[in-house]
């Protein structure tokens, strides 16, 4: 046996994600993380209320924003949030091959979204000459929307290495806490999305 | 053959049927989630004024963000006062700086 048995026990216990120290540590941390995320998103999402329409001449919100694309953005971010539910139900059952099956899903799901954001970017760019640089109301909309399809790229890149590191050890006490904070991380960016959606999108398109 | 961690067998089926029955309420909840966002969507492409169409639909964000918390994220499982209370936290925060800088440019 090339691991400790305590991390591969006989009878997996209910929740495995938090049946460690270490584990409860792992979950306690990364609300703590999430805490702070709010925070942050707070500050971009509240200095894009406030430079929203000041757009210096350039193209405006109700001109650069189609509902179709943003909806199907919003449609892939929150399946791909059930799916990482899924996966953690199969975690919960301790059947590994249905839990990365799950978590795969999730992945595509979040590639999908992030190959829509960067059409999105580069149609906006190319075809309205609308950049980073164009107003404050550019400046606003590229971080806030940027750093969360910053965030969608880092948590691929969690999820991906994760997949490929775990492959061959299957489920245990070890590394069943890292997928369940992944899992947390990735619906916290899908709050986020709604937000984006609505403050954003829906109320640029409205106002 | 490596079996050790194939031990889907053992666990009971009492808690099979729990964890069952918990994915039929995230169920549940996604289609509400999908609800409100389409309702969301709706709102807006149906041209109602600005001045109800905002509240609506930011309420209906505050909701299904609630959903994701609660439910996708097991805020409402015991064990999470720490997590209830760094978010509320967080989100006392958000709603400062929203208040701020919507006031700024209003005065």
């Amino acid at each position: 046996m090339s691991q400790d048995h305590s991390l591969n026990p006989e009878t997996m216990p209910h929740d495995p994600s938090k049946a460690t120290t270490e584990g409860k540590h792992k979950f306690l941390g990364l609300w703590f993380f999430l805490g702070g995320e709010t925070v942050l998103f707070a500050c971009f999402f509240g200095t894009f209320i406030a430079l929203r329409n000041s757009t210096a001449g350039g193209p405006t919100s109700q001109e650069l924003f189609g509902l179709e694309l943003v909806f199907l953005m919003t449609v892939l971010l929150l399946t791909s949030s059930l799916t990482s539910v899924y996966a953690i139900y199969h975690m919960k059952n301790n059947d590994f091959k249905k839990m990365q099956l799950w978590f795969g899903i999730t992945a595509l799901l979040g590639i999908g979204f992030l190959a829509c954001e960067l059409y999105e970017f580069a149609h906006y760019i190319t075809e309205y000459g609308f950049t980073f640089r164009s107003s404050a109301f550019g400046s606003a909309f590229y971080t806030l929307v940027g750093f969360h399809g910053g965030h969608v790229i880092f948590g691929l890149s969690w999820l991906i290495a994760l997949m490929v590191r775990n492959a061959k050890r299957g489920l245990n006490l070890y590394n069943a806490p890292k997928y369940n904070t992944f899992s947390l991380y990735w619906h916290f960016i899908d709050v986020v999305w709604v937000f984006i959606f609505t403050v954003v999108y829906l109320m640029g398109a409205v106002s | 053959m490596n079996n050790e961690n194939m031990n889907i067998d053992k666990i009971n089926s009492f808690q099979k049927q729990q964890n069952k029955e918990e994915m039929k309420k995230q169920i549940i909840t996604f289609v509400l989630m999908i609800a409100f966002t389409v309702v969301a969507f709706a709102v807006v492409a149906s041209g109602l004024e600005a001045i109800y169409a905002v509240p609506l639909i930011l309420i209906l964000a505050v909701v299904q963000v609630g959903f994701q918390f609660y439910y996708f994220m097991h805020m409402k499982d015991e064990g999470h006062e720490v997590p209830a209370a760094l978010i509320y936290g967080g989100i006392w925060v958000a709603i400062l700086v929203a208040l701020t800088m919507a006031t700024i440019i209003w005065w």
